[in-house]
Parts: structure tokens; C-alpha cells; sequence
């Protein structure tokens, strides 16, 4: 694939088969195919983890747009990882309303407790990253934290050990 | 309902009646308890007669401007023979804002059938239903909803046999606040970068994808269906203040307060009954200090102006605030209003799309400055100079993203400016480390 760079020659596609098939199936809801860029977005990030320039490069081929185009939209959004992350990403909502409830015990609860130790890092036996987030729309409920696509409400410091026993 | 809590006397439950019962999620749960009904009358009905039916209720936007539903419904141009298209706007992100997550979570065919009667009134060939990126089971709960209504018939090539096409898709945000901005929701969708765009045109001569476009709050829409099968004067009589202001509307209370939750009352009751009897007050041995009442890009209000307050548009104006979203963050004697009003500062210098000046670069050095002041390296015109740096971010920008953080900045210290002189002038231990 011409618009690869040779340092991601070893891209294995994302979009084949089946996953290809799900993308193709998205293209009549939209009248542009560069609509379904958030949603390749999503199927290479669950596919892999994260989101590489090689990945991005074969998302504009698919979808007809440059590779330094799919970069600029990557880059806009938070939920896109550009660089891999541990096997399980959290994230801590830490905005006013959890702030006021208790939000930044809960996130150095976290921080403490997987061993990144800092936001942004991966845990040493690469289980944990963690990162800040802000507001995650469930004010009432506070802290939530997002771990992968699991929303959990309600946690508090003391919880935080009994939750992360189930993600290995 | 004040989910997670039971209905309270006080309340007016419309939208939050089935909250916390997962068997109306689905289909048959909803068509049970009546749903699907308003649709089937709608399609009745000539499209021209529903939006009537709307401006004559007085619904307003929920989502924060409060523009009247059937009047922005009325822009729509009438065959032009371009393709129309209803986006309904469930990328809820404004900080003390949950109503529309609950709406989704438990009455998702609420929205559904809402935005169903609002698509075939404007003309719209599809739906888009753009929800943010972190609501996940919101997400998943829509999916299996939108397919249950597709497989029974209110979604597709022939809702109901009347011979009506309404499609609806799902667009998952991938993680920013301002997408919630009706024009950067638009350029999300269309797989762009999520800045806001200059108005005009507005959407509905070129909306997304360049075609007449509404773009609608969840809230908004989950309240059509009652409308068209209740009547414009029903809605129009749960008023208990200004005319101007009908209906329902969800407030999702949160922060330093007993209950935290959404509670649904008539547009017009008094903010004590909500906080005070509804949401049982402020935690033990603690006092009311500050609430912002309609999301965090609203003037902060005192107790005593929140205490006087009427929940209509008008009534919170009448205040000093706004209406907003209806979220509603309440402080007790125990928050620190400069820390509070920096934590607000530091959100916009993160959502900041970047896309003007005044912006990128107020939000960035608002939080700064109030930084310093935390930190006690705070300077005596640094309070002068963030009421410069907020006048500079009003009213100057493509959206109102600047305008938002200036808001809480501007109001908090024209109502607590005692709090920051303590940390100029070194009296309050800084809240921040030192540099």
C-alpha cells in the first residue's frame, strides 16, 4: 500500500473480511463516506489497541481521504489512543462536580493502586494506564471512571482495590 | 423522578416516570405503557400540523440555548427537494449535566419515537443520533433499541404500514466537549475535526453535510411524543411561572448535596423546594455557599439569590444566571471558591477547540493566572486583569466556549472576591504547591 511509510511496512490491514464488511455496510446511512471516519476510528482502536500512522494511513485509503488528514482528526479527539496503552485503559472523571464529592482521592486511589504512579503511564506489568478525564457526564453519581467500555459509578477510594481485581 | 431516588410529591415526572425500570428499555415495555402511540398519531397528521402543535406548547430547547422547538422546526424549508436531516444532539458534556444519559439509559424509545414524529414534521430523510464516546451504555442500550424498532416496524422503509421512510443511525463521539456545540457536532459527524462553524448559515438552510438540517437536544425530543399525544395545552398549562416557560424540565443535582439525582418539576418551582425538600438539603452540620444553577458555563448565583430563585428562563435571569442545561452544581460552606472556579477554568483551556484567539489563548491564561493566585504568588491586579481577560472572551468568538469561562470567572469574583483577596494577600494557605 503506497501511502504506508516503510517504517510501518509491517502493518498488518485492519480492514479485511469481515471488518471490512462491517465498515462497507456503514457507507449508505452517510452521503459521504469521510462520515464514517469516526466509526473506522472506533474498529481500528478496538481491533488494536490503539491507533497507529500506519492504521491511520490504510483509514484514508479506505475512505478516500490523505493520511495527514485522518492524523489532524485523530489527534482532535481524547478517546483515541496514538500510542499504545496498558490492557486496560481508566479513566477518572475529576471536573467540578466529582471534584467537590472526593474525585482526586479517587483518582490517586487509582494512580496508587495499578502502579502507574502518574498520569499518562502504563503500570509496569503493562495491565493499567490511566488518565484524567473530564467530565463524564455522570455528575450524580460521583466518581465515575470508564474503564475500557465498562462505566462504573459511585467509586470511592475504597472500592478502587476490589474493582481492579476484575481486569487482569 | 429524582433517579436514583422515588418520586417526590414536589415532582411533575413526564419524561422520568419509568426511570429505573429496565423493562420499559425494551419495545414491548414501552408499547405497554402507552409508547409508540403519539408516533402512530402523528403520522395521522399533516407534518406542517405537528410543528403547530410544538410552537403552540412553548417548548423550549433543553439543552441549554432555550430557543423555542417549533419555531427553529418552522426554519426547515418546505420542497425544496434536497434531502433534510434531524440531528438529535445526545453528546451531553456539560459539567453538572446527566438528564439525557438517564433518558437514553431508561426510556430509550422515549427518544426514539421523539425523534421519529420530529423527522417526518420537518421533512428529515434520516436521524442522526450522536452520542459522546464515553457513554458506553447509553450507547449499547440505543443500539438494541433503534434495532427492536426497526425489527417491529416504527423505524424503517414503512413505519407502521402508513407508507413513511424514517430512518435513524447511531454516531459515537470519540471524547470532546465541544462537539456538544451544535455546529462542531455537525463537522464531528461528518468526519471532521469538531470545531464550531460561523453562523450563518444556521443548519437549517446548511446543516450537516451542507443540507437543512435540525439539530435537537435529547431532552427536547423525549418531551414531543407527550405533546402530540397529550395536547399544546396541556404542556402549555404546567406553568407556575413566567408564560414563557412550559413544561417539564429534568435538573440534575449534584455536588455538595444530601441526594444527588434528576429531578423533574413544572418550569416555574421555587429552587428552594427543589434543593431544600426534593434533594433533602445540604449534607449534615454544612450551609449552602454557591450553586450554578444550568451547568457549569452559567454565573455562578449566592445562596441568597439561589435561595430566591424561580426555575424558568426567565426566573434564573432574573437571578443572575442562566437556565442552561438545568445541571445544577451545588457548593456547601466547605469549597473553595478559587480552586472551584479554576478546576471550571482549567475544563475550557482543555476543550478549547483552538480555533480562535481570544479562546485558545484566554482559557489557557485565566487558568494560569488564577494558578498563581492558588499557588499564593497571586499579585493585586490579577483580579483586574482576569475581568480584562473575560471581557476579552465575550461575545468575540465563533462559539461560546469563551464566553463560558469567562462566566464563572466574572461572577465569582464579583460574589467571592474576599476568597481570592485571602490568597493575595497571604492570608489563606496556598491551595496549590508552589512553583
Amino acid at each position: 500500500m503506497s501511502t504506508v511509510p516503510a517504517a510501518d511496512a509491517s502493518h498488518e490491514p485492519v480492514f479485511t473480511g469481515d471488518r471490512l464488511a462491517r465498515l462497507e455496510a456503514l457507507f449508505p446511512a452517510y452521503p459521504t463516506k469521510q462520515a464514517c471516519l469516526l466509526p473506522a476510528l472506533w474498529m481500528i482502536q478496538e481491533a488494536r489497541g490503539w491507533i497507529s500512522q500506519a492504521a491511520m494511513a490504510e483509514a484514508a485509503e479506505v475512505l478516500g481521504l490523505t493520511p495527514a488528514y485522518v492524523k489532524g482528526v485523530v489527534t482532535f479527539y481524547t478517546m483515541y489512543h496514538t500510542h499504545p496503552v496498558g490492557r486496560h485503559f481508566i479513566q477518572v472523571c475529576t471536573t467540578s462536580p466529582c471534584g467537590l464529592c472526593g474525585a482526586e482521592d479517587v483518582l490517586a486511589a487509582i494512580l496508587s493502586a495499578t502502579g502507574c504512579g502518574e498520569l499518562g503511564a502504563t503500570s509496569p506489568d503493562g495491565r493499567f494506564t490511566v488518565q484524567e478525564v473530564e467530565c463524564l457526564g455522570a455528575c450524580g453519581f460521583a466518581t465515575p471512571i470508564l474503564i475500557d467500555e465498562d462505566f462504573i459509578e459511585g467509586v470511592t477510594p475504597e472500592r478502587v482495590a476490589g474493582i481492579l481485581e476484575g481486569y487482569k | 423522578m429524582g433517579y436514583p431516588h422515588p418520586i417526590h410529591p414536589k415532582e411533575t415526572p413526564v419524561l422520568s416516570t419509568h426511570f429505573g425500570a429496565a423493562a420499559a428499555r425494551t419495545y414491548q415495555g414501552w408499547v405497554e405503557r402507552g409508547g409508540y402511540a403519539a408516533l402512530k398519531q402523528a403520522l395521522g397528521m399533516a407534518p406542517g400540523d405537528i410543528v403547530g402543535v410544538i410552537k403552540e406548547s412553548g417548548l423550549r430547547g433543553r439543552g441549554g440555548a432555550g430557543f423555542p422547538t417549533g419555531l427553529k422546526w418552522s426554519f426547515m424549508p418546505k420542497d425544496d427537494g434536497k434531502p433534510h436531516y434531524l440531528v438529535c444532539n445526545a453528546d451531553e458534556s456539560e459539567p453538572g449535566t446527566f438528564k439525557d444519559r438517564e433518558i437514553m439509559r431508561w426510556t430509550p424509545h422515549a427518544l426514539i419515537e421523539g425523534c421519529a414524529i420530529a423527522a417526518y414534521a420537518i421533512g428529515a430523510e434520516r436521524t442522526y443520533i450522536y452520542i459522546r464516546g464515553e457513554f458506553t451504555e447509553p450507547l449499547a442500550i440505543m443500539r438494541a433499541a433503534v434495532e427492536e424498532a426497526y425489527a417491529n416496524g416504527a423505524l424503517g422503509a414503512n413505519v407502521f404500514g402508513t407508507g413513511t421512510r424514517i430512518d435513524m443511525t447511531l454516531h459515537r463521539g470519540a471524547g470532546a466537549y465541544i462537539c456538544g456545540e451544535e455546529t462542531g457536532l455537525m463537522n464531528s459527524l461528518e468526519g471532521k475535526r469538531g470545531n464550531p462553524r460561523i453562523k450563518p448559515p444556521f443548519p437549517a438552510q446548511a446543516g450537516v453535510f451542507g443540507l437543512p438540517t435540525t439539530v435537537n437536544n435529547v431532552e427536547t425530543l423525549a418531551a414531543v411524543p407527550h405533546i402530540v399525544s397529550r395536547g399544546a395545552a396541556w404542556y402549555k398549562g404546567l406553568c407556575l411561572g413566567n408564560e414563557k416557560s412550559t413544561g417539564t424540565k429534568l435538573f440534575s443535582v449534584c455536588g455538595h448535596i444530601a441526594k444527588p439525582g434528576n429531578y423533574e418539576v413544572t418550569m416555574g418551582t421555587p429552587m428552594k423546594d427543589l434543593l431544600v425538600e426534593m434533594c433533602g438539603g445540604m449534607r449534615p452540620g454544612r450551609t449552602l455557599k454557591a450553586v450554578i444553577p444550568g451547568g457549569s458555563s452559567v454565573p455562578i448565583q449566592t445562596a441568597e439569590e439561589a435561595m430566591d430563585t424561580v426555575l424558568d428562563y426567565e426566573g434564573i435571569v432574573a437571578k443572575g444566571s442562566m437556565l442552561g442545561s438545568g445541571g445544577m452544581i451545588v457548593m456547601d460552606d466547605s469549597a473553595d471558591m478559587v480552586y472551584q472556579i479554576w478546576r471550571l477554568a482549567k475544563f475550557y483551556a482543555h476543550e478549547s477547540c483552538a480555533q480562535c484567539t481570544q479562546c485558545r489563548e484566554g482559557t489557557a491564561w485565566t487558568t494560569k493566572v488564577l494558578e498563581r493566585i492558588l499557588r499564593g504568588e497571586g499579585k493585586p491586579a490579577d483580579l483586574d486583569l482576569l475581568l480584562d481577560l473575560s471581557e476579552n472572551m465575550t461575545g468575540k468568538t465563533i462559539c461560546v466556549l469563551s464566553d463560558s469561562c469567562a462566566a464563572p470567572v466574572v461572577s465569582g469574583i464579583q460574589k467571592f472576591r474576599s476568597e481570592f483577596d485571602a490568597y493575595i494577600q497571604k492570608t489563606r494557605q496556598p491551595a496549590l504547591a508552589g512553583s
